[in-house]
């Protein structure tokens, strides 16, 4: 069975984002940008998969700048994907165009898993996925914290508010990963070496023939309120007044 | 403008998420219900009370107990044929379905609003809450997840809806549930607490959160909670997680124990009314969040604390 992985390249999750002074976004110039860490775990768990019998081939995607090839992509290879394909744009495409893409990507490739991340950590949206599956009319297992495979199924376990769930899915199923379902390797030297002669199939977002044009308009974009220098206290008694004084203590 | 509620619930009663997202949804317009589950009558009177409500829809059926995604959006599909918005809380379940019924109507979705500024036009955060985003729509159909501590509760009495009954395509067979494992807790629900005490790496295992952090949150009468470090360390179960990818809250006062203050679980706390902060690492980046800081060893500060309460 064949696994597609479809990853993000995001501003890496350590660097504090800046709001742009004309309010247009945020400051992506000069800053260290990363594959987005839920995609990472998407990939630890496919090529886990592959290791263990269960896949037989994975495929990473991914819809963004040229510039995602040789570090994203290559990161992914290094990692233990077997090949690539790059959907290159400039333009910032909504969850609906990126699984509308993915669909056809999906088509095209046939997987019987589709792994993702629950959520990229730059617009927080965690739409794709789900949008994927009901597009393909898959079914889907979001926010994953254990995946086994089994006969035409795959058993996944969720982490939903208030503990655990778990669902039986029919194959072709569509996964999104949480961050307990695995810890994504190291891309080592050696393999990110032999990764580069692992094959990035290049397209553009106009080989699929479908309609991404954005559908929200976003008129501006500010830091959020701060919040007032605190104080700080120098021991438990004063502690417990403060404690009083709002009301928590009596 | 009519817009259907995805009311929350555990087949028995109406779950506190549901009222965040009833007050959004009215700011919008007409305000109808949509109570999904399996005998679930009971959840559908309850929904009916809630102010402002007008028509409660209830889909009674065993494809629907479990609010699996595959069979619950197909309905919710067909019902957007006479609403113009549907607007889910942004629970994990909320979070599961809306999606699917975005793509389902071809929409894009707006997640975790934290305000309606237009029929159209909705505030939201994005980068782990360190940016707030102003966006405008230009689909026809609106569908909508709310972040619960945005948005005041709608009051559980005083409304009087007319229940109505649905059906839908019922179950698709793509999926079953299998089962679930629910955290026990008789301390307050975390998002509905008005205080919180939460622990991180620096408790440095299981036995001293639980000894430390415990008998302090139950002196408060506080919901416990916890960074993705404790969790990840496995001290406490992941549904204790505070943060970007665990619960967002803002309660009264949050009290963050052994917690550096990462960005990531900033991002689940910084509206919190009051923060107070205790740490041996006068440097900690919480410091620059925190109301009331106290530097020192937690090991000393909050036996000695939960002792003087």
């Amino acid at each position: 069975m064949k696994v597609l992985v479809p990853v993000k390249r995001v501003l890496d999750y350590n660097v504090k984002p800046r709001v742009k002074a004309d309010g247009t976004g945020v400051d992506l110039a000069n800053v260290k940008m990363s594959m987005n860490p839920f995609d990472e775990i998407a990939i630890e768990e496919a090529v886990r998969l592959k290791e263990k019998g269960a896949a037989t081939e994975v495929v990473v995607v991914t819809i963004g700048v040229p510039k995602a090839e040789t570090d994203i992509l290559l990161t992914a290879r290094a990692m233990g994907a077997d090949r690539a394909i790059l959907i290159a744009t400039e333009d910032e495409i909504e969850p609906l165009g990126v699984a509308k893409l993915l669909a056809k990507v999906a088509e095209e490739e046939q997987p019987g898993l589709i792994i993702l991340g629950k959520q990229a950590i730059d617009d927080d949206s965690n739409q794709t996925g789900q949008m994927l599956a009901a597009l393909l009319g898959w079914s889907q297992g979001t926010f994953a914290s254990k995946v086994e495979l089994g006969g035409n199924g795959v058993k996944v376990t969720r982490e939903v508010d208030g503990g655990l769930e778990t669902v039986d899915l029919k194959l072709p199923a569509i996964v999104t990963t949480d961050l307990r379902l695995n810890e994504p390797r190291y891309a080592t030297l050696p393999n990110i070496m032999k990764a580069k002669s692992k094959p990035v199939a290049k397209k553009t977002v106009a080989d699929y023939g479908v309609d991404v044009s954005p559908r929200l308009k976003t008129l501006k974009v500010v830091e959020p309120g701060k919040r007032q220098a605190g104080i700080k206290v120098g021991s438990v008694d004063e502690l417990v007044e403060k404690l009083k004084g709002l009301g928590v203590a009596k | 403008m009519k817009t259907l509620v995805w009311v929350e619930h555990d087949n028995k009663h109406v779950k506190d998420a549901t009222l965040a997202a009833v007050t959004a949804a009215s700011q919008l317009g007409e305000v109808h219900l949509l109570v999904a589950g399996l005998g679930a009558a009971a959840v559908a009177d309850e929904a009916a009370k809630i102010a402002g409500v007008g028509k409660v829809h209830l889909a009674d059926e065993a494809a629907y107990e479990h609010a699996l995604a595959e069979n619950v959006a197909p309905l919710i599909v067909g019902l957007m044929d006479s609403h113009d918005a549907v607007v889910f809380p942004a629970t994990t379940t909320g979070k599961n379905i809306a999606p699917r019924v975005a793509a389902g109507l071809d929409v894009m979705q707006i997640s975790d609003i934290l305000s309606v500024e237009g029929p159209d036009t909705f505030t939201r955060p994005i980068y782990a809450g360190n940016a707030i985003a102003t966006v405008q729509t230009s689909d026809k159909k609106l569908v909508i997840t709310v972040r619960g501590t945005a948005f005041a509760k709608a009051a559980t009495s005083g409304g009087s809806g007319t229940v109505e009954a649905v059906s839908g395509a019922g179950d698709k067979g793509l999926s079953t549930f299998a089962g679930a494992e629910i955290a026990e807790s008789t301390r307050p629900e975390l998002t509905a607490a008005k205080v919180i005490v939460s622990g991180g790496r620096a408790l440095q295992n299981s036995e001293n959160f639980h000894a430390i952090i415990e008998p302090l949150a139950d002196k408060l009468g506080a919901a416990v909670g916890a960074s993705r470090a404790a969790v990840d360390a496995g001290y406490v179960p992941n549904d204790y997680q505070v943060g970007q990818t665990g619960k967002i809250v803002a309660p009264e006062v949050y009290i963050a124990i052994g917690i550096s203050g990462a960005i990531q679980h900033l991002a689940g706390m910084k509206d919190s009314k009051t923060i107070i902060a205790i740490n041996k690492d006068e440097d900690a980046p919480i410091f620059q969040v925190a109301d009331i800081g106290l530097v020192g060893d937690l090991f000393k500060i909050v036996p000695e604390l939960t002792e003087k309460l």
